[in-house]
């Protein structure tokens, strides 16, 4: 019995199908198990690794190394803030002490209705627009306590559920197909690629 | 004054809000480069990007025609784009893969026929959930266009490109790790030489890996040749270059300039560009080519940009971004935070790293938040002298990848350059600026 619901597990089907060799597939796979349960159940790691060929342990080993999957609970929304150089320069540092009496949560821990989960990140490559902040690594672009806490009551009452999906969600685009380079074709064209060479070779020599 | 008649080449469709769409990209010469390199032999079209000298604008800067020809001749071998832009304050590759998707796309199928690669793997960061949902839409409008797939445009190249979401580790940025993440580990670097990618890569094969502003300049360089690209710039520096321009300035952003003929004071001041300081304060330092670089003054600001004008000084372009601080900005505090940041994302391999960057951060973190000494600026300078022996630049390196040697360059440069804050952290017991 898959613990991924039957259009997931389609999709982690289609994704190992389109690598050399299945354990390729780990990080994408690792993602549409946190798509299911907001963060890495069990079952769904057990799932990775019968998917992958490998084990749990090993799952969990890999899935360990990155910040983006969380082994324990979070909330429907992970608030990411950075403080990295640039934010650091633009006020972060102060915005994601704001975001801890905002949110009512400490750096690393969820609130109690469950609806938050805050983060320092490190750079997220926006700098521009700093502080940076995502929201289940969506660029929300509120850069002032102000619009921060704007950010949040439409989060509360939901009216951001058109671009900011519950956490887990991340690709939202499904690939349209498997892979359509044929074997055949791949040795055909490296044939003619070689006689080109070989002509071209010729020539020069001539 | 700043130089700004070249040709925009990456950053063309800049204007269009569709600019990340088919339908834009057809309209502005989309995939006119592809169609002209299918009737070109692979290796004349390997050649043109040789003879464009185009630097791999990931971090290093090696010639992307080099990397190509170094590839060893085997039957399966793969090219591999590097999207894990995660260099502090570095911001192009987000740009691209945002609003230009299909360009990059472009790039990758011209260099995989020129390369005869079938399978390319585009490596995406994880925190880029548009810029990845972007991206396998243009994949998915590439392959109905037939411009991607089995016998593009009708030629017998054929082409499979796979998107691959990151999850979140700076170390993947390092070309072998990422290698890793993409074979499904963890993220640790490996050991070369002698062993590059372009000899053994993913799964033991021959692989090319390039960043992904260096497959985005592809398109231009078929289209109207190398040496066009390479009449742009200077030197060994050609064509242009996105330069990211972030802290203390009034306009930040992505500016694509040629390179060499702008000085960094072009960069920061010119009212088309950066805009000057905010509050038009006094610029107290910059760091010229992401957190790994070592810092310059106020003395160096009519350094051209380029990427020997910069070495020659003793610091790097490296990814292209320049961050700017001002006297506002507290030295000690940027240089902690930069060694937070380092010490977290130590992948743990090697010693020196991973026990130095947390030593050295706790460090710092007592300069700038009080029970600092004097000693301890002796104590990091010896700390970044284990990591990296010398503190010369390039810097020695004692550990697999450059993480660990790029640990000292903030630290070296904020003590040299500005040992009165130190000693009035000291004083002060904690930071002044507070």
């Amino acid at each position: 019995m898959s613990h991924l619901r039957v259009e997931l597990r389609q999709r982690a089907e289609e994704l190992i199908a389109l690598y050399p060799r299945p354990r390729s597939a780990m990080l994408p796979l690792l993602h549409l198990a946190q798509e299911q349960d907001g963060y890495l159940s069990d079952e769904g790691i057990a799932e990775v690794a019968e998917l992958t060929g490998t084990t749990p342990a090993d799952v969990r080993g890999t899935a360990s190394f990155y910040d983006m999957f969380h082994l324990e609970p979070v909330g429907t929304y992970v608030v990411g803030v950075c403080t990295n150089i640039a934010c650091l320069l633009a006020g972060g540092q102060e915005l994601l002490e704001h975001a801890t009496r905002s949110l009512g949560c400490a750096v690393g821990s969820t609130s109690d209705d469950g609806l938050f989960t805050l983060e320092e990140t490190e750079c997220l490559a926006d700098c521009n627009i700093a502080p940076c902040v995502q929201v289940n690594h969506r660029y929300v672009r509120t850069t002032t306590p102000e619009t921060f806490d704007a950010l949040v009551g439409e989060l509360r009452d939901g009216r951001r559920d058109h671009d900011i999906p519950k956490h887990g969600t991340l690709i939202r685009v499904r690939r349209s197909g498997g892979l359509r380079a044929s074997k055949g074709e791949i040795t055909g064209q490296r044939a003619v690629a070689k006689a080109a060479r070989d002509e071209r070779a010729a020539g020069e020599k001539s | 004054m700043a130089m700004l008649d070249s040709p925009k080449i990456v950053t063309a469709r800049a204007g269009f809000d569709d600019s990340f769409t088919m339908a834009r990209y057809l309209a502005t010469g989309g995939y006119d480069g592809l169609r002209k390199a299918l009737t070109m032999f692979p290796e004349a079209v390997a050649k043109e990007v040789d003879d464009a000298s185009l630097l791999g604008r990931g971090g290093a800067g090696f010639p992307a025609g080099r990397k190509w020809s170094m590839l060893r001749k085997s039957p399966v071998s793969y090219l591999v784009v590097n999207g894990d832009e995660s260099e502090p304050a570095t911001f192009k590759d987000h740009y691209l893969v945002e609003r230009d998707p299909h360009q990059l796309l472009e790039g990758v199928i011209i260099a995989a026929y020129a390369l005869q690669v079938s399978q390319a793997f585009i490596f995406l960061r994880g925190e880029f959930a548009l810029g990845l949902e972007r991206v396998q839409q243009a994949i998915n409008d590439t392959y109905d266009d037939g411009a991607l797939g089995s016998k593009i445009f009708g030629s017998d190249f054929s082409l499979d490109i796979v998107l691959h979401p990151g999850a979140g580790a700076y170390i993947c940025g390092e070309e072998t790790a990422l290698i890793e993440a993409l074979e499904g580990k963890r993220g640790f670097p490996r050991i070369k030489p002698p062993f590059f990618p372009a000899v053994t890569g993913l799964y033991g094969e021959p692989t090319v890996v390039n960043n992904v502003e260096t497959m985005a300049n592809v398109p231009w360089i078929i289209l109207h040749g190398g040496a066009a690209f390479a009449a742009l710039g200077g030197g060994r520096s050609t064509g242009t270059r996105m330069f990211a321009l972030a802290g203390r300035v009034k306009n930040p952003g992505i500016y694509e300039i040629e390179m060499v003929k702008n000085t960094f004071r072009d960069l920061i001041y010119d009212p088309a560009l950066g805009g000057g300081i905010i509050g038009d304060k006094k610029i107290k330092a910059i760091i010229p080519g992401g957190v790994s670089a070592p810092w310059f003054g106020p003395d160096l600001l009519d350094l051209p940009m380029g990427q020997d004008e910069v070495a020659e000084k003793g610091s790097m372009l490296g990814s292209g971004s320049v961050v700017v601080m001002d006297e506002t900005s507290c030295v000690v505090r940027a240089t902690w935070r930069i060694t937070k940041f380092f010490s977290k994302e130590s992948c743990g391999q090697c010693t020196p790293c991973r026990e130095g960057s947390g030593w050295v951060e706790r460090a710092m973190y007592r300069l700038e938040h009080g029970g600092g000494r004097m000693e301890d600026l002796d104590l990091l300078l010896d700390l970044c002298d284990n990591i990296a022996p010398g503190l010369t630049w390039p810097p020695q390196q004692t550990t697999i990848c450059v993480l660990g040697s790029s640990i000292p360059s903030s630290v070296h440069s904020a003590i040299s350059m500005f040992r009165d804050e130190f000693a009035a952290h000291v004083a002060h017991g904690g930071c002044p600026f507070d």
